[in-house]
């Protein structure tokens, strides 16, 4: 691998690990919430020993978040300085933004977490709703840098850098929307996901277990509605990639040739020497009905752009494909189980349906890997699309395989830590097992 | 005063508040490392009692130093990333391992050998990460990075690795200890805790002295720049009057056992000290290539940097209000 391969390498590693946490840091805030709040309205000890286990489990997964945050801010410029450098500026409004929002999730999780008897409990619950506050506005922030990155406005480049900036444009650049409430849904649903699957293993060990019964209850009607409402807001989202970015819409269909009445491909390896679709299941019209809400749409093939500016074509689809299929999967498994809570008057417990629930619990955060991936991956090779190429933009430090192999093996031990951590806050709660203290 | 002045003057107050804040945090560090005497445990949880609901929120003043000098000097902070990639990355290092040590140890107490050995992770990576981040501010003032338009070309290692810049990061670490322990004073709940760091305090204040002496003295070699500025910049001068003014005060005041006061000295004289760094290499960012004017991005940019620093002091400044108060008042132990 050269220099550029591994920084690039670096940043997507950093990212993919830090968007866990992250998306952990959104979430578990508004769980422990909900518990706390369920625990003082019915006095419930279960839902006051849930909400304590969330909140050890958010401090964890903070404090990594936290720590992996602050490196890729300082990667920003370690392994990209050119864009830093000349960039900076125009994105450097919504950063700012997210570093308030990361005060004020930082200053109340501390007042939540340690100040359970020394505030009221009005005031606790307040600090509660403004680290879940915090932390949607934090996600909300930084992935308005990553819709510049794919749609750069509010400036005008030139060979020096660029000019005439107006930094709230080049905030909320085209598509924002659709790419916010993509990116904050999916930190809910993966993050619900999991705890639903966690709690439904230990149901299907132990059936009778009233806290892990109310733990579920408690994940599950968040994991149901995001999973039902991603596909909707993804819809959206890509009805936008395909007027603002047919390239990058291509590359996620692996259609090469632009054709009306155009297929949508289920599976496939896109070859990009060939510009063939191998193992391709064609569903006839139905990309020209999804891109456009026209069956005999136009959709444009990635001949018609230059080979050096397409993306890595099979790395994207598949990508696409696999955040597809798992959120697919999804919300199947919600939709039946809100027919059954529907029918049953509760959420069901039954050994079949918590199978399924162990079975979704990784999809969450399968799909939110997979999603980045395309958006990533999709961008190259630029960094700023159409205006930076991503080889232009890398340090001119050598020997990153370094940096590249000591953050992964960092990276990879702090994993099977926080694991291992969460791995014994749930077995604290088995049957049989005393509740161990909490905070 | 011109915007770009008053950014550059934000950007040297996170780094006064990081170090007044966290700079503790790492001296915590240190101390926990150095614990020793028959109250060896009782430090060590005197020490993680004291950061534990705050340590998230002081190192936060790092984070938005970094963004408001890359949103308002954006190229000095992509040749600062160049030039200092390797320090840098191992600071990057010691934050991660420091954090997550902490916040391990603090929630799984269970057994004492894995509390022990994320409490050495803790420690070292606390005395690390310090003379690190010395060696980085060093490497700054000493006029060794050098840039040509936009490219470094003083090499990746030689700007940082002089025997100034390790005597900085000497120094800071003193200045943290020192700080930790004299906040530590106050905060301890019993007398004999309290002199255990009184002892710690007046120790490292000590250190202080010897590595801001040995500081100087190799600054009118390596850092001429910074040495005419301790002496000539306008205000330097009335600055480093502060700075003494305050240390001696706090050495008083521990001797006196005025511990409370002593805090008050001893974070304006780290604070001063920090001051009196970026007056003296007043008005370059990165000595001596790159000035605050050359690196400031376009007005309106800054301008509107100016209203998030306004909407962000609105809301952060009450909330650290609140979440010291609240940690503020000690209830009787159980």
């Amino acid at each position: 691998m050269d220099d550029l391969l591994y920084a690039r390498a670096q940043m997507g590693l950093s990212l993919a690990f830090h968007i866990v946490f992250a998306a952990a840091g959104v979430a578990l805030p508004v769980l422990m919430v909900l518990s706390d709040w369920k625990a003082r309205r019915t006095g419930d000890a279960d839902y006051r020993l849930l909400s304590q286990k969330l909140a050890k489990g958010t401090a964890i997964l903070f404090a990594v978040g936290a720590v992996s945050g602050t490196v890729l801010s300082f990667e920003l410029g370690l392994l990209w300085p050119e864009f830093m450098g000349q960039y900076g500026e125009v994105i450097g409004f919504p950063f700012s933004l997210e570093g308030v929002a990361f005060f004020t999730e930082a200053i109340f999780l501390g007042i939540y977490l340690y100040g359970r008897e020394r505030v009221s409990p009005g005031l606790h619950l307040f600090s509660g709703v403004m680290v879940a506050l915090s932390g949607a506005a934090s996600a909300f922030f930084v992935t308005l840098v990553n819709v510049f990155m794919n749609n750069p406005t509010g400036f005008t480049p030139t060979p020096t850098g660029p000019t005439n900036i107006q930094p709230l444009v080049a905030m909320f650049g085209p598509g924002w929307q659709y790419q916010t409430a993509h990116v904050l849904l999916s930190c809910y649903q993966a993050s619900a996901f999991a705890m639903a699957g966690i709690h439904a293993f230990v149901l299907l060990r132990h059936p009778g277990s009233a806290f892990h019964r109310k733990a579920l209850a408690v994940a599950l009607p968040l994991a149901c509605i995001t999973a039902l409402a991603q596909p909707l807001v993804g819809d959206f989202l890509a009805k936008h990639t395909a007027e603002a970015r047919p390239e990058k819409l291509a590359a996620m269909e692996g259609l090469f040739e632009t054709q009306r009445g155009a297929p949508l491909s289920v599976g496939g390896l896109p070859d990009e020497e060939t510009a063939t679709m191998p193992y391709a299941l064609e569903i006839p019209r139905a990309l020209s009905i999804l891109a456009f809400g026209d069956p005999d749409a136009e959709v444009r093939g990635l001949k018609e752009f230059p080979r050096e500016n397409w993306p890595p074509v099979a790395k994207v689809h598949l990508s696409f494909q696999l955040m597809v299929g798992t959120g697919s999967a999804m919300a199947l498994l919600a939709l039946v189980t809100l027919v059954l809570r529907w029918r049953r008057r509760e959420w069901p417990s039954g050994p079949r349906m918590m199978r399924a629930w162990l079975l979704a619990s990784p999809l969450g955060l399968v799909a939110l890997e997979a999603g980045w991936m395309v958006t990533e991956w999709g961008r190259q090779p630029w960094i700023i699309h159409g205006v930076m190429r991503t080889s232009e933009a890398v340090t001119p430090v050598p020997h990153l395989a370094a940096p590249f192999w000591t953050f992964t093996l960092v990276y990879l031990f702090l994993g099977l830590v926080v694991a291992f951590l969460l791995a014994r806050q749930v077995a604290g709660t088995l049957p049989g097992r005393e509740a161990d203290d909490a905070h | 005063m011109p915007t770009e002045l008053l950014l550059a003057f934000a950007v040297a107050g996170t780094f006064v508040l990081y170090s007044i804040f966290g700079g503790a945090d790492f001296g915590g560090g240190v101390w926990d490392l150095l614990a020793s005497g028959p109250r060896k445990a009782e430090q060590r949880a005197l020490i993680a009692r004291a950061l534990g609901p705050v340590w998230e929120v002081n190192h936060v003043w790092l984070i938005v130093g970094l963004v408001l000098l890359f949103s308002g000097f954006s190229r000095a902070f992509a040749v600062l990333t160049v030039a200092l990639h390797v320090p840098l990355t191992l600071l990057l290092l010691g934050i991660v391992f420091r954090g997550t040590a902490f916040t391990f140890r603090t929630y799984d107490a269970r057994g004492d050998l894995v509390q022990r050995r994320w409490g050495l992770v803790f420690s070292v990576a606390s005395v690390i990460s310090p003379v690190l981040l010395g060696m980085c501010v060093g490497a700054v003032v000493s006029g060794r990075i050098r840039v040509e338009g936009r490219v470094v070309v003083s090499g990746f290692f030689a700007p940082w690795l002089t025997p100034f810049s390790v005597a900085v990061g000497v120094l800071a670490l003193c200045l943290f200890a020192f700080l930790a322990a004299v906040y530590l004073t106050a905060e301890a709940d019993s007398e004999p805790l309290r002199e255990d760091f009184r002892r710690r305090a007046l120790l490292s204040g000590g250190a202080v002295f010897l590595a801001a002496l040995g500081v100087l003295v190799l600054a009118r070699e390596a850092a001429p720049r910074v040495w005419s500025g301790l002496l000539h910049a306008p205000f330097a001068l009335a600055l480093h009057a502060i700075t003494a003014l305050s240390a001696v005060a706090t050495f008083v005041l521990l001797w006196r056992r005025r511990f409370s006061w002593a805090r008050v000295t001893a974070a304006a004289q780290v604070g001063f000290i920090v001051l009196g760094w970026a007056a003296s290499q007043y008005p370059y960012l990165v000595v001596p290539d790159v000035t605050i004017q050359a690196a400031a991005v376009s007005p309106n940019v800054l301008r509107l940097l100016m209203v998030a620093i306004a909407v962000g002091a609105a809301l952060v400044v009450p909330s650290i209000v609140l979440l010291l108060r609240v940690f503020e008042a000690r209830p009787p132990r159980t």
